[in-house]
């Protein structure tokens, strides 16, 4: 074994620790390959008898075993292969759980997945408290659910009610959190991590308890909630119906993971093991978990590009970045500048009023944080450190990038470039957040549009994982890499397309909102259109969507796009009565939906003054599926469009796009694969029908009539 | 210029060419009173935003930075060294050397000197000095009997044993303990000081009335004009995040006859010094960049003037405590080879009405020149026009650290705004200490 994946090293009398090292990777995940290292180990391990101690640690120096190998999973074609691994998977922790020896796992680093399984399988856990260091069953977010035992021994570990939440979630935790979960039995810093798992394993020799999760009273909890039959059934209806809300019956493997989980406490772990390995089966060859596997590979696939077509263009080092506005946008950037990226922002408005609350929304982000202890006090001053307000440009001659978030106004922005141009030493890269306006407009304004360029974040900055800069035929590839770099540095998934009017996102969501006016318009009941989205898999509907972006606000960007477009892109009349009766949406408490005392568990109700307005009659009768085909396929139509005209670079680009930046159902996988998946000719054919009956808004794109695949 | 003879290492005197100390630029917090608009943030803080808004204002890469020296008067426990604090909470690198100094009044203009004689020295280039005061966060201390039970509690066990500690401790024990503005050394408080000073230089009320009330016009009047933008930075106070950006002590509307009401404070039956004619308790921070010329140069920055020379003179607290400028100030113009004569821009540090008009007639007295500083003639007449003439620590305030660096700032853009060459800065500081420093525009 000496030139395998595991290294033997003896400690001390009775101790050893096994290292992995996976050296065809840089780091350690569970492949196919390695069945029969793994049980040569295990068998060896069975056979010893000197060994009172195994220590399991990783030899990598940035990680234990991140997951299962998902290039593996891809490849599985039939259900019943996937099974077969999963139950060799269950089979080898439990002959490691049966090992005579004392076993303790040795963590640092992302330790996920089937990593965390295996780890599961240890008698003890040790984790280092690095901040590198992260442990949790992140399967759910690919359609999975944890095949190796994950979802009997997790529930042990940490009680069923935690594992049900920590398992539908996907969440990683910190050693600490894991710590105060009884996942682990000790967090130490790094450097003692092997010496504190010998001693763990001595204390266990020593007849001294393990830690056990919880508190007495904790775990009399759990008793009461998944010990008896009453308690379980309150538990799992509970589970369900919480994560039917979520899930409205699209993701089916978090339905999945609680029936598991809930055999195995009712009818044992070997019944358990069966139902997780045929559950596995099943959810390996769904449609859904193979978007979910299709996206994590783009986003993927995108952190390894640079933005450009030539990869030897070196982005430039950013070393300030100043903010133009400190509105809610503009807060936003500057708190993933100085948090995620960790570079310096002066942060300008006008308005001191405007600046001061711009600082507190950003405080506020991180105050939050510290609530939640994932933040220390000292950590957040020094993040808060790192941003400067100003109401004039001084501070400005040194940014390697200034982002502007002013009002949505041409002429503002034009001029904000030419100040910035005029600020002194070398001109910056000028990037604009604008959601509509050709960049190429803003960039006649000034001198220098080689440095001119968009970076459309969108709101909230904070959360949403998507950035899309915006080239046109004029920006230098540099300064493309540069803001590529940046926004990856920010901690999002970066997409590159052409400039044009609204871009690719706001492009595409425009006919979608469109489509849902024309339904209101046409008596569908407000909550009624919504409904039938949040079906479809849409986090959110689009009538809420628009409340929260604000009427005024959409209209202005339904009628940027009819100008560029023409009649393709006709809003409808009543967007504009609607903000003439000054209905702006959340920001003004006026819009489609009422405000005013909200309970969290009641949704909103629809404002039925918007009918009278409207003078329609609000009615319930057309059915969820033709409410979203139309919106939906407005979406797909133009997103179609957007790569024929040259928008996109590829249909990669769009389904990322699609997916983390307008909330396109994630398990679809994004429009052109949503294409690919019903056929080309069958949407054609449904566009046709419905421009016959609507007219020219659902003509067909020209690549949709190529009639081709968009993914091999 | 041959200004500055540099001594090298071995003491030998090289060629100083461009290696005059230079004042790059400067910004100060707005000074508040105390409990007002920075309460919230206690000297380091404040120490922190003015440093960080100076490199960001300078556009100097932070690196450049190769040491700060940071005052700070009133004592703070918890952070002993508030230059490190600055350094560590500013976005500057950790590498960033730093040490504190308290001189008191006059500790900024200490840092400044020290600064200036590192770079003389050769062993850096480029640093920030300064200081910061929180008046609104100062420490309560707790009587000697009760603080030594305490102690002795918390090194036994046993509840019997803890409150056995607490034996001795009296009623009138347990009520903690303000700092005062006085020092064991002296038997006179600041307030008592300046005002036997005034009983000794014979300055009567009415004098040092006028003399304040002149301070808040000529501050309130340069407020108006906009002199002070660019000098005075908007500090955004958490949690809120409201912007600070004005001095709030300054009164343009003052009215001389308002002060003939107020009553004395430190002699309530004889006394001449009342709050009216005293600087008041200040919040605030102040920060400047100091660089070799050359160095400064190179970097594309131009200075905003020089260090042409400094003195500090020390003098028997109870005597007359804050002679102090009339001490330093000949000296440190001898220094410079100039008289007070050639200064075109003057700022005395306004502990008390008293206290100035005491030292400005020291200035130009004979007997005084003979009898305390063996000088056969006075240092100089008081050109008013040139002397504290856009406000001083009465009107703007006095967070104790921050004044003798924003005294320098505001000299220098005195000096360009009136086109005049040389300035004078000078400041009486507690324990009878005194600073002066001679400014050279660019």
């Amino acid at each position: 074994m000496a030139d395998g994946i595991f290294q033997l090293e003896p400690r001390a009398e009775g101790v050893t620790v096994i290292w992995m090292d996976d050296t065809s990777a840089s780091v350690n995940t569970l492949k196919e390959e390695m069945i029969a290292e793994f049980d040569e180990l295990i068998s060896a391990l069975e056979q010893d008898t000197e060994n009172r101690t195994l220590v399991f640690a990783s030899a990598k120096p940035g990680n234990f075993i991140v997951g299962a190998n998902l290039d593996m999973i891809r490849r599985i074609e039939r259900a019943e292969a996937a099974r077969a691994l999963a139950e060799t998977a269950q089979a080898m922790h439990d002959r490691i759980e049966k090992l005579r020896p004392v076993t303790v796992a040795a963590i640092h680093g992302p330790c996920l997945g089937g990593g965390l399984e295996f780890a599961l399988a240890f008698d003890a856990r040790v984790a280092s408290t690095d901040p590198a260091t992260r442990l949790g069953l992140p399967e759910v977010q690919l359609g999975l659910l944890p095949a190796g035992g994950g979802t009997q021994r997790l529930p042990a570990r940490i009680g069923t009610a935690a594992a049900l939440e920590a398992i539908l979630t996907g969440r990683r935790w910190s050693a600490e959190r894991a710590y105060r979960a009884g996942l682990v039995d000790e967090a130490v810093p790094r450097e003692l991590l092997i010496k504190a798992a010998i001693r763990c394993a001595g204390d266990i020799h020593k007849g001294r308890s393990r830690r056990r999760w919880g508190t007495r009273f904790q775990r009399f909890g759990n008793w009461l909630l998944s010990g008896n039959a009453l308690g379980r059934k309150l538990l799992f209806d509970q589970a369900a119906r919480r994560t039917f809300v979520k899930t409205r019956g699209n993701y089916p493997a978090a339905e999945k993971i609680i029936e598991v989980i809930r055999t195995g406490l009712e009818q044992g772990t070997s019944q358990g093991l069966a139902a997780e390995a045929a559950a596995f089966g099943d959810l390996v060859v769904s449609p859904e978990s193979r978007q979910l596997v299709n996206i994590f590979f783009a986003t993927n696939s995108l952190k390894n590009e640079n933005g450009i077509d030539d990869p030897g263009i070196k982005p430039a080092a950013v070393k300030k970045v100043g903010v133009l506005g400190a509105g809610l946008m503009g807060a936003g950037i500057a708190y993933a500048t100085i948090d995620r990226a960790q570079i310096p922002v002066r942060l300008k408005d006008k308005d001191r009023a405007g600046l001061g609350r711009g600082l507190a929304y950003i405080n506020k982000l991180l105050s939050a944080r510290l609530g939640r202890r994932s933040l220390t006090p000292l950590q957040r001053e020094h993040i808060l450190a790192r941003v400067t307000p100003t109401t004039d440009y001084s501070g400005f001659e040194n940014c390697t990038v200034v982002i502007e978030a002013v009002y949505e106004n041409l002429e503002l922005k034009q001029q904000m470039l030419r100040e910035v141009e005029n600020t002194g030493g070398q001109a910056p890269i000028f990037a604009s957040n604008t959601s509509a306006i050709p960049i190429g407009n803003i960039a006649d304004a000034g001198g220098h549009p080689e440095r001119v360029i968009g970076m459309h974040y969108f709101s909230p900055v904070e959360k949403m994982p998507l950035l899309e800069v915006v080239v046109t035929d004029n920006t230098a590839p540099w300064v493309v890499a540069t803001c590529v770099a940046l926004g990856r540095k920010q901690g999002k998934t970066v997409i590159v397309v052409h400039d044009g009017p609204g871009f690719f996102t706001t492009r595409t969501l425009g006919p979608y909102m469109s489509e849902a006016a024309h339904l209101l318009s046409e008596g569908v009941a407000i909550d009624r259109v919504d409904e039938a989205l949040l079906n479809f898999g849409f986090a959110i509907g689009p009538m809420a969507l628009l409340d929260e972006v604000g009427i005024d606000v959409g209209n202005k960007v339904a009628r940027t796009l009819f100008e560029a477009f023409g009649d393709r892109m006709k809003p409808v009349d009543s967007m504009q009565g609607l903000v003439d009766d000054q209905r702006l949406g959340k920001k003004n408490k006026k819009g489609l939906y009422l405000y005013g005392h909200t309970s969290k568990s009641r949704p909103r109700k629809a404002d039925s003054t918007v009918y009278e307005l409207l003078n329609v009659e609000p009615n319930n009768m057309m059915a969820h599926g033709v409410i979203a085909e139309r919106c939906v396929l407005q979406l797909v139509n133009e997103a179609a469009h957007c790569l024929g005209e040259g928008i996109l670079k590829s249909s990669r680009d769009g389904d990322i796009g699609a997916v983390f930046g307008l909330g396109f159902p994630p398990f679809l996988g994004g429009p052109f694969r949503y294409l690919d998946a019903c056929g080309c000719a069958a949407i054609r054919a449904r566009l046709e029908a419905l421009a016959e009956q609507y007219g020219e808004r659902f003509t067909p794109a020209p690549v949709i009539k190529q009639d081709k695949k968009f993914y091999n | 210029m041959a200004d500055y003879p540099k001594l090298n290492a071995d003491g030998t005197k090289s060629d100083p060419g461009g290696r005059r100390v230079a004042i790059v630029a400067g910004v100060r917090t707005p000074f508040t009173k105390q409990g007002t608009a920075l309460a919230p943030l206690p000297a380091r803080d404040l120490g922190k935003v003015v440093v960080s808004e100076l490199l960001q204002r300078t556009g100097l890469d932070p690196g450049n930075i190769e040491q700060v020296v940071y005052g700070q008067v009133i004592p703070a426990p918890m952070a002993p060294n508030i230059a490190r604090e600055v350094v560590l909470g500013a976005g500057l690198p950790a590498s960033v050397d730093a040490y504190s100094v308290s001189r008191a009044c006059a500790t900024s203009y200490q840092t400044t000197a020290n600064l200036a004689e590192s770079i003389m020295y050769g062993g850096i280039s480029c640093g920030i000095s300064g200081g910061a005061e929180s008046a609104s966060d100062v420490p309560i201390t707790l009587s000697k009997p009760l603080a030594w039970a305490l102690l002795q509690a918390s090194k036994t066990r046993g509840l019997g044993r803890r409150l056995a500690a607490f034996k001795k401790v009296r009623m009138g024990d347990i009520v903690p303990e303000p700092p005062a503005l006085r020092e064991p050394s002296s038997d006179y408080s600041m307030g008592e000081a300046a005002e036997k000073m005034a009983r000794e230089n014979g300055i009567n009320r009415g004098s040092q009335d006028e003399f304040a009330h002149r301070s808040h016009v000529n501050a309130g009047k340069n407020w108006a004009e906009g002199f002070f933008e660019g000098q005075v930075m908007c500090v955004f106070v958490p949690e809120e995040y409201q912007a600070a950006c004005n001095d709030n002590l300054v009164r343009p509307d003052s009215n001389l006859e308002k002060y003939a009401r107020l009553k004395p404070v430190f002699d309530r039956r004889y006394g001449t010094v009342t709050a009216g004619n005293s600087s008041p308790l200040t919040d605030g921070a102040s920060a400047l960049l100091l660089m070799r010329e050359d160095r400064a140069r190179a970097e594309g920055l131009a200075p905003l003037g020089f260090i042409k020379s400094y003195a500090f003179a020390a003098i028997d607290p109870n005597w007359q405590m804050l002679m102090g400028p009339s001490f330093a100030t000949p000296v440190a113009l001898d220094r410079a080879g100039l008289t007070l004569a050639d200064m075109d821009v003057i700022d005395m540090h306004e502990a008390f009405a008293a206290q100035v008009l005491s030292n400005t007639q020291a200035f130009e007295s004979s007997r005084f020149a003979r009898e305390k500083l063996n000088r056969s003639h006075p240092i100089g007449t008081i050109d008013w026009e040139r002397f504290n003439i856009s406000g001083g620590s009465i009107s703007l305030g006095h967070p104790f650290a921050a004044t003798g660096a924003r005294q320098i700032l505001q000299t220098l853009k005195e000096l360009k705004r009136r086109n005049g060459q040389w300035g004078l800065c000078t400041a009486c500081a507690a324990g009878g200490l005194g600073a002066a420093m001679v400014l050279e525009s660019s």
